[in-house]
């Protein structure tokens, strides 16, 4: 039953993001890509939960490993997401920040 | 003090309304910052309740390798050049898929699995480990580590099935006599590892928009297939949503290309078919008769490709934008869907130069109108803007829509050479009567025309 349930929650998220996502411009697929990136490091809770239960040593060692990697997808799609979308700037009065050659 | 399981489910609830919320967000670029701090937020939140539950009775382990990967990941994310992103995400990727493969197996070690939870378990370390080892691929093959060439031999598809089936294989297997040091669990291991390089190497530089979002979907799946494996909620909703997000940007993409994702997938780009050779001659010019033609034009229009990110020419493209605005002309920047090496990636090099967003117009809305633009400037793009895609049936690129470049009065090239372009096809349009080849290095080439503004 269990099983059935997960399932069901399952089906729901992939409609959810069918939806979310089909009409974003072509000028966010970028930043889109990698904040999704981000949240699919989702799996760090997942990893913190085998590297800290206390098992056997083995499993500890995997999570943490899962844990690092895990890590890094998050902070790093994170941070990188941010950095470009601060970026994205609508037109407004003409700009003075000339140079960049 | 620990949580309660019911406790810390009431708060996945909430980092999963952060996270749709954040996504939706993404959507518009008025929102996306906002967004994507929501679901940062919503990440947050599902991490800390993590570390408040009963389950986690030891902390060192886990304090190092956080430290570890958010010094990794935050000294990466703020170092990388714009040009390089596509490099990092799909890094990135494969740290995720990692991951997932590693809790997959760890799971193992739980107490009370079921057959349901071996396959979900198997699951994981499979679609963790395709995405991790072909990420890495993709990452070769956009640093230029490799070749980034399509890599296609004889019996390919053969090969990749027998893989598959061993795969698959082995993974019942292990599902049938389920134990921690099974040899079929390490067999799926490795096969999976192999597998994804199996099936990246046979994707050419072109087509790299549609791997890079297809990894990204696998990446949300593999964490959606460990969160089965450990019975927890969150993963499975924000995996899938990944999975979800990344399949439609994929779909784009193959539109984009007017292919099937089977057809990117297997059949190796440009290694199938030759175009018909186009005979014809090039009418060069110089920045000086360049600038006079620019200087008289109404409307002008850049259509970059990854050449732009190769000689880093944004900065002067943006700053020979603003001239021309100042000049009088309307000016517009004209980007096709699969142009660069990742779904948008020639939106955020132009966003890192300032170019205002609304400046920035899809294929679909440019094409309409190409026929009064003065001048078109294609700055190192080919497949993109190649007619052949138009008429010529034994073209590779064949029925892929196109930006109509050639349609518009004027059209400039920036090229570096007359070396045929990244597919290995002729473009006709170099030998179109209305094409003027301006030849350099793009960067260069801009800088010049600027300096014929300026004097």
């Amino acid at each position: 039953m269990e099983a059935v349930f997960l399932a069901f929650v399952l089906m729901l998220s992939i409609f959810l993001g069918f939806e979310l996502i089909s009409k974003v411009p072509a000028t966010l697929h970028t930043p889109l890509m990698s904040g999704a990136n981000a949240i699919s490091g989702i799996t760090l809770v997942g990893a913190l939960t085998s590297a800290g239960a206390g098992n056997e040593m083995v499993a500890t060692w995997l999570g943490a490993v899962a844990v690092a990697f895990a890590t890094i997808n998050v902070v790093g799609g994170y941070m990188v997401t941010n950095r470009m979308l601060s970026m994205f700037k609508k037109k407004e009065v003409p700009s003075k920040a000339g140079g960049g050659s | 003090m620990s949580l309660s399981l019911e406790l810390i489910n009431v708060w996945y609830i909430v980092a999963a309304a952060l996270f749709i919320y954040g996504l939706k967000g993404l959507g518009s670029p008025a929102t996306a910052v906002r967004g994507n701090l929501l679901s940062a937020i919503g990440m947050f939140i599902a991490v800390v309740v993590t570390l408040f539950s009963k389950g986690i009775v030891q902390f060192e382990w886990i304090i190092a390798a956080v430290v570890v990967g958010a010094i990794i990941g935050s000294v990466a994310a703020q170092r990388v050049a714009m040009t390089k992103m596509p490099e990092m995400v799909a890094l990135f990727n494969g740290s995720g898929g990692i991951a997932s493969l590693l809790v997959g197996w760890a799971a193992l070690y739980n107490s009370g699995n079921t057959t349901f939870t071996h396959i979900t378990i198997v699951l994981s370390i499979l679609i963790g480990g395709v995405t991790f080892s072909g990420s890495l691929i993709a990452w070769g093959k956009l640093a230029e580590v490799m070749s980034s060439r399509a890599i296609v031999f004889g019996a390919q598809r053969v090969v990749n099935a027998l893989i598959l089936i061993t795969l698959v294989g082995c993974g019942v297997m292990f599902c049938l006599e389920p134990s921690l040091t099974s040899p079929y669990l390490y067999a799926v291991i490795a096969l999976s590892l192999v597998f994804g390089v199996m099936v990246v190497i046979p994707i050419g530089g072109a087509d790299m928009p549609v791997v890079i979002s297809l990894l990204n979907s696998y990446s949300g799946l593999a964490a959606c297939a460990a969160g089965f494996a450990i019975n927890n909620n969150i993963l499975i909703v924000a995996g899938s949503l990944v999975g979800a997000a990344g399949m439609i940007l994929t779909n784009i993409m193959c539109k984009a290309m007017n292919r099937s994702l089977a057809n990117v997938l297997f059949s190796g780009f440009g290694a199938v078919k030759t175009a018909t050779r186009v005979e014809g001659e090039v009418k060069p010019i110089v920045a000086e008769d360049a600038f006079l033609i620019l200087e008289a034009a109404s409307s002008v229009t850049f259509v970059p490709g990854y050449g732009m990110a190769v000689a880093q020419a944004q900065h002067v493209l943006r700053e020979l934008g603003e001239l021309l605005e100042a000049n009088g002309t309307e000016v517009t920047y004209a980007i096709h869907p699969v142009a660069g090496r990742m779904p948008g990636h020639m939106n955020v090099l132009l966003a890192e130069a300032n170019v205002p967003y609304d400046q920035l117009v899809e294929m679909d809305d440019i094409n309409p109108r190409i026929e009064n633009v003065d001048v078109a400037v294609v700055i190192g793009a080919n497949d993109v803007v190649n007619p052949a895609a138009r008429h010529d049936e034994n073209s590779p690129i064949y029925g892929m829509p196109i930006i109509n470049v050639d349609y518009a009065r004027t059209v400039f090239v920036l090229k570096r050479s007359m070396a045929a372009g990244f597919s290995g096809v002729d473009n006709p349009l170099f030998f179109g009567d209305n094409t003027r080849m301006l030849f350099g290095d793009a960067k260069a080439s801009i800088s010049s025309v600027i300096a014929e503004f300026k004097s």
